[in-house]
Parts: structure tokens; sequence; C-alpha cells
């Protein structure tokens, strides 16, 4: 005798607890602690605080434990925490060229004001499975730097901007909107679609970056910079008069120089693409940069060409990976209602078929 | 749970989402841009029903949910438990009680009042989407109210099938104005939109709309004059409560495929079996 | 800032704001119903239903536009410590307040887009009285026929006429409201 499933709470409370032993996994192996994975595993930890637009290595640890490792999961859980929080205030923007940098290179000059510091960098590793680490793990320190660095490290493309040959970036002072306050809202400017690149997801964006690499709207990009490091972040505080620091960001930053012909409105000059994000990730901010120079075609005026990197609209909404997956995900809900409702229409449309052509029918 | 605010969202957000739901009350079947939030559930699992229901919730409401009909789905489960902690409201699972249902893909078989809301939850919720995936086109379409490429589809199907190949989802046009989208409710939920004494509103959370369909609006099915809108369902009796007139699920109940339909609202379904209806495969009485 | 501004807020926002909204929303939804609404303690010549209103509505992302007898500085600080709102012109506002005289004339408002018809101001008309008698309406949110004491007649039938652009209003006198989205149909005697 049929009996209607029942006990839809007991299932999810007992799926919860099987979860939580899972993730524990063997317990004579030892935990790991917060503290392990935000050292250990900070590349892992920058991603979660770049995607999940929240500056807190230790929440962004201790989401990844939560997710059992799952990144996009873990951006959820910081994602979901961040919009509980009340906002205090705006920090002042933060300035990259008084950035503490350690790693900085430019692929447009062999050298430069400030030099090429490679830093902690996979470059030029040889990709061989290190089984030391296996064993015990323990390093040797590394040298340390004789002299300090400079306290100002000038940006690459100031010095193109002096000759004229790269378009003027001015400053400007507008507040630029908050993805997560207000709405999308297509047409969106630069600073609306960098907002959105900087959260977006890695892969997505590194597949964007690369299709204008093999010519789905090519932008000849050079690294003009890259650099990683920290920054100061001020805020001003109105009762003092002045702006304090609150506290400090390890930030990526990418600047790319565009080769470009000119166009109707535009003369012959280098353009830019800019990539910043959280904590260590050049490989997003430079697929960042090469996305924003492909989204800039209308301003520059270049020809959209149809390339999805041009394409305002089907980038920005496609392109945060907790909208895509919960969507994606939620095909495996319960859907029996519409399923029944195509059900009666394929049979009904079956049966008309079949009493108009009966013939057919028996042939087969 | 008290490291959260009633009913979970923040005062400020809750006030952008009641904003949103009087301007959509005001253009029925407008779709209103809001500034939805990041839930702690994922988006297409109902963040857009969730966040309306969040900012209409009062303490003393009853709160029922479903999914496909059912009060005991899991997702139902899940979001009826979220509100329980977080507005600590009482739920319900009879519709006669409830003064806010949420509900995924159904409306209740038992006819509403002026006492309740429905909130739905939506994915996309756009009826123009799948004919023109852009957003900057299909805005500029319902401000012109051209709606001619959504008529061009359902004859396209009328002429390739005979009848209007659409069974869920079904557009409607909402007091002669907006052509909507009532979610993916059987079009046999549709004829309940029409007139109905309670207020309907509809939230997608990814998609960051809300609208609203005010009691007593007109909601007509977008048809044809030689080819009328048809409410349809699965030709057949529930096979617990002999209901005649339900939406039916289907279920197969053995290896050789055999069948059986049942009410798949779960309240309706129960309550007529508790005043004593019976179907063709009802347990005997103890 | 006087200390009046100060006081007269929730008492526990999260649920009178929740209350209060129903209140408002039942109002938007169904034209022409009166009902209580309160929690508010506004200076005068604030009336306690716009007050709480107010409270419900508005923050820091509304421009509101003050009318006439109700630009006075105890309302402005009072609106300011408890919600924030900054003040604007007419043009900018996304909520008005005032009496229907000085509210008037109606195109000095945002009537929304042909695209964005959602991007329209909220007009709070305090009232002397308020009653479900005098002009007769219809529309979403009307079963039949409903009737409710209108300050005018034209005004709201030109409203009505820019659908899907047009106002919404909140009519408050006292601890009482009524609304008129701008679906309804005004059916008056010619006269008007």
């Amino acid at each position: 005798m049929y009996v209607a499933v029942k006990g839809g709470e007991r299932a999810i409370e007992n799926a919860h607890a099987w979860l939580a032993e899972e993730r524990r996994g063997d317990r004579d192996i030892a935990e790991l602690s917060i503290a392990q994975i935000r050292e250990q595993l900070k590349l892992a930890v920058d991603r979660v605080m770049a995607e999940g637009s929240l500056y807190d290595p230790d929440l962004a640890a201790l989401a990844i434990k939560q997710a059992r490792g799952d990144l996009i999961e873990a951006i959820f859980l910081i994602r979901a925490y961040r919009t509980t929080l009340p906002r205090f205030g705006a920090s002042r923007p933060v300035s990259t060229g008084a950035m503490a940098c350690d790693r900085r290179i430019s692929a447009t000059f062999k050298d430069l004001p400030g030099g090429q510091v490679l830093g902690p960098t996979f470059d030029y590793t040889h990709r061989l499975l290190d089984f030391k680490l296996a064993a015990d793990g323990e390093v040797p320190e590394a040298p340390r730097a004789a002299k300090a660095q400079p306290a100002e490290m000038p940006h690459v493309t100031g010095f193109l901007n002096r000759e004229g040959l790269i378009e003027e970036a001015p400053a400007e002072d507008t507040t630029p909107p908050d993805l997560t306050r207000e709405p999308l809202e297509i047409p969106a400017g630069r600073a609306l679609r960098l907002q959105a690149l900087a959260r977006a997801d890695e892969g997505f964006t590194l597949g964007l970056a690369y299709s204008t690499q093999r010519g789905y709207a090519r932008n000849h990009a050079f690294v003009g910079e890259l650099r990683i490091g920290t920054v100061a972040v001020e805020m001003d505080i109105p009762e003092l008069g002045f702006a304090i620091e609150i506290g400090e960001l390890t930030l990526t930053e990418c600047e790319t120089v565009n080769q470009f012909k000119g166009s109707k409105t535009e003369p012959p000059q280098f353009t830019r693409g800019y990539g910043l994000v959280f904590g260590q990730s050049e490989r997003k901010a430079i697929s960042m940069a090469l996305v924003d120079r492909a989204l800039r075609w209308e301003e520059l005026g270049e020809d959209f060409i149809g390339a999805p990197a041009q394409d305002a609209e089907f980038v920005l909404y496609h392109a945060d990976n907790i909208q895509a997956t919960g969507f994606l995900e939620h095909i495996k809900l319960p859907h029996y209602v519409d399923f029944q409702a195509e059900l009666e229409l394929v049979r009904k449309m079956r049966s008309e078929v079949t009493d108009a052509n009966p013939a057919r029918e028996a042939a087969e | 749970m008290n490291d959260y605010n009633f009913a979970y969202l923040d005062e400020q957000t809750k006030r952008m989402i009641r904003r949103a739901i009087l301007k959509g009350l005001a253009i029925p079947g407008y779709q209103v841009p809001f500034a939805s939030r990041e839930m702690p559930m994922p988006y297409g699992w109902g963040t857009g029903g969730v966040q309306v229901s969040a900012a209409i919730l009062t303490p003393g409401d009853t709160f029922k949910v479903i999914d496909q009909g059912a009060d005991d789905t899991t997702n139902a489960v899940s979001i009826r438990k979220f509100f329980e902690r977080t507005a600590g409201v009482a739920t319900t699972e009879h519709t006669g009680e409830a003064t806010v249902i949420q509900t995924r893909h159904r409306i209740p078989e038992t006819p509403l009042t002026e006492d309740q809301i429905l909130v739905f939850q939506v994915p996309i919720p756009e009826p123009l989407r799948f004919l023109e995936p852009r957003e900057s086109e299909t805005r500029k379409m319902h401000s012109l109210e051209e709606y001619g490429l959504m008529h061009v589809k359902l004859y396209e199907d009328i002429s390739r099938h005979g009848h209007i190949a659409t069974s869920y989802a079904y557009p409607v046009r909402v007091e002669g104005r907006y052509v909507m989208d009532p979610s993916p409710i059987p079009k046999f939920d549709n004829p309940k939109l029409d007139r109905s004494p309670a207020i309907q509103l509809f939230g997608a959370g990814r998609e960051q709309r809300i609208y609203a369909i005010p009691p007593y609006t007109r909601v007509v099915s977008l048809d044809f004059e030689d080819h009328p809108f048809e409410a349809s369902k699965a030709d057949h009796p529930c096979d617990l409560c002999g209901a005649e007139d339900s939406y039916l699920d289907e279920v197969i109940i053995d290896d050789a495929g055999n069948r059986m339909f049942v009410c798949s609202d779960s309240d309706y379904c129960a309550s007529r079996q508790a005043q004593g209806h019976r179907g063709r495969l009802s347990p005997e009485v103890a | 800032m006087h200390s009046e501004a100060l006081s007269g807020g929730f008492a526990d926002p999260p649920i009178q704001s929740a209350q209060a909204f129903r209140k408002v929303m039942e109002a938007m939804a169904r034209p022409g119903t009166i009902h209580e609404i309160s929690g508010a303690e506004p200076p005068v010549p604030l009336s306690q239903a716009a007050g709480s209103v107010l409270l419900t509505l508005c923050d820091g992302d509304t421009p509101i536009h003050l009318a006439g007898g109700h630009d006075t500085e105890a309302i402005r600080d009072w609106l300011a410590f408890h919600t924030g709102a900054p003040l604007a012109a007419a043009s900018e506002c996304m909520f008005a307040l005032g009496r229907w005289e000085a509210l008037k004339p109606l195109s000095a408002y945002p009537l929304g887009t042909p695209e964005y018809p959602d991007r329209s101001a909220t007009l709070i008309v305090e009232c002397d009285e308020l009653a479900a008698e005098g002009v007769e309406l219809s529309g979403p949110g009307i079963e039949a026929r409903a009737a409710l004491s209108l300050p005018e007649v034209a005004a709201f039938r030109a409203n009505n006429a820019l659908f899907p652009l047009g106002l919404d209003f909140i009519f408050t006198c006292g601890s009482r409201l009524a609304a008129l989205p701008r679906t309804t149909r005004i059916h008056a005697p010619e006269a008007c």
C-alpha cells in the first residue's frame, strides 16, 4: 500500500548530522585548526575573501573548514554572513601607490623605479610534486632583503601617461554604486562593472579573459604592472576631523596596457584594463583587467563584435558563482508539479498524433 | 538565534523590500527591481519568497509553507523552520488557518480569503525571458506594451502542435496591462490568480524582482479566440481522497510501472480523508 | 535639536514597523479601506499615522519632501533623528508629506519612467477627516465598489489616466490611514 513520503524534518536533521561527521573525517587524524587553514591554505582563504567580498581571514578560514574545502560553499557562507552586518561607514579609497609590495613585476619595461620584485610566486617553480612536504614539511628560512623598499612604488602606467601615450584615467570622487545594496542595472558604468568583476567567479573570469586572448574581442594586453602587497585602510572620523588608519589589507592589483589603433572617437594610444582583488590572486586580477578592457568597447568607440567578454549584460548577469550555483543546483529540488503538467501535455500531443496517423503507429 | 533580527533581515533591508512591495501593488504585474540580499539559503531555493515573507510577517501571523503543494517536502520544511527560529511565528499545515502562505509551484486548492497573503517563490520573473534573453530589451518591450513576440510564440505552438504547448508558468495579463509570469505553477492553477480575495506577492531573489497582484484584480491567461485557454490536469480522481477537482501528482508504485494519482495539495487531501472521503487505493479505515 | 526630536519613535522597531507595514500594505492593496496605525508620537502637526508610516518606510535611502506647514524644524529634526532620511525638493523626492493644498501641484513629483514606473513618489496626505464615504472607487483591490473621502477628484482622475506611470497616495488622519494607488478609478458626480 502506498504511504505518502513523510518525515522531511527528520531526514534533514539526520543529513546534517552525517555531514558534520563526514566533515570531521577520521577521528584518529588531528583536527584542522582555523589558524592552520588561515596560515597554510592562504590562497584559498584569499579567494574566499575576494569572492565573498569580506576581508576577514579568520572567518574565511572558518568558512573553508565548515564547507569541507568547497570554496564556492565557503564564499556563500561568507556572503550570507556579510549581508547581516551593519554598515558603519565607508573608508577612504586605498592608495595602491603606497602599497608595501611583496611582489611587483612589469612585463612592459625591463627595469623601472622600484625595481622588479618577484616575491612569493609559483612562477618558475618546476611543477614537480615535492615529496618532502609529505614527509615533514619543514622549510629553511628564506633570505631577507638587505635594503628597505621605497615608500612609494610609482605605477608603470604613470610613466606612459607622462608621454601622453596612454589614455588619461583622471581621479574622480563620485561615490560608486554598491552592487550589494542596489539591484544591478544595465547599462552599468565602469565602477559597477569592476565591482562585479572583483567578486566574480575566478574560473568564469579566467575563461572570459582567455577567450579575448584567443580572438573573441582580442585587446592585445600587456601586463603593465602586477603588484601584491599591503595597503592601509583609512577612515574619516567626523568627530576628530581627520582620517585614521583602521587596518590594512593585502591586495593584488593588475594594470594592463592594451594596444589600440584609435577609433572614430579616440586617437591611437595605449588603453587600460584594470583588476583589483582582495588577497594574493594574480590569476583573478589579470583576468579581471582583460575582461574590464573588453567591456570598455563602447566608451572607446570600438565595434561590438558579439564576443561574450564584450557583452556587459551577459558577463555581469552570469559571473556571480553564488547566484549561478544556487540556480543550477535548484533543479534538484522537487519539480513534480511542473513535470506532471509536461507529462500530461506530451501524452495529449502524442495521442493526437497517433489518432491522426494510426497507420504510421501500426507500421512502427 | 537572538543574534539575528526579527525575521532575520535587518530593518533597512526590510524597509527597502516593503517599499518595493507597495510599488508592486500599485503597478500590478510590473516587476519592481529590488536589492535582493544574500540569504542563508541558496539562490533558486526560494530566497525571493523568503525575503518577501520576512518583510511582511508579524509575530501574530500563522505561517504555512508548501513546495509542490505539500507541507512536508524538504525545502518547505527547511523554510518553515527558518521562520519558526528567526520570527517565532506560529506555523500550520492547514490552509484555512494560515495568514501568510509561502509557496513554490502551487496555489492551494482551498479557496483563499481576504485575511490571507500568498507569497510565491519565483525563479525567472520575466515572462519574455525565453524569447528574449536581454533584460534591456524585455524592459523596453514591457514599457511599450509590445507583447507581439509572446503571441507569435503561442501561435506557433498552435500551428505546430494544435494547441499551446505551455503547461506551467503559463503567461498571464494583469488588469489588461502587464504580461506576467505566474511562477512555475501548473496552468491548472492560473484561474485561481484571477480576482483572488487574497493579496498575492511574488519574489525573485536571484533576479532581484518583486511583483504583486492586489485582491480582486483581473488576471487573464493569454489565449486566442479560436484556441481558448484551458486549465488542465491529469484526467483521474485522487486515489486517496477521491477528489475530482484537485491537481494530481503521479506516483509510480511498483516495478511494473503501475501508477496512482494523489492530490499534490497534501493538506487538501488529508482534510478530505479526515472528512471520510475515500479513493480507489485508500487504506482501509482501522 | 529639541529633545522632542529624540522621543516618539517606535519602542520596538522590528515588531512595530512589521505591524505598521501590514496596515500600509492592506491599505494600498485595498483602496478605500481604513486602518488604525500607531506607535509613533511625532511632533505636531505630524499625525500619529503619518509618523508611523514614515518610521516604517523611510531611511537614508529615501529623500522626503516636506510641504507647507509640515516643513517645520521640529519635524525635520524628528525625521533626521529617527529615519536619517534626507530632505529633498518635490521633483527629487521618493516620499512627500503635507496637507493636500500644500502638496499640490502633482506635476511637481516624479511620476516614474515608462521603463521604471516604480520610480515615482508616494505622497502622504494629512487630512482633517478620513472616511469610507464620498467618491466611489473601483479597480484592483476593490471587489465591486469602495468609497473614500478624497480631498478632490480631478487630480486623482488625471493621475489614474497616467497609468502605468503616476503617484501613489497614503491618506492619514490621527491614527488612521487609507491609500489610493494610481490604478484606482474614480467615479464621482461630474460636478467635481
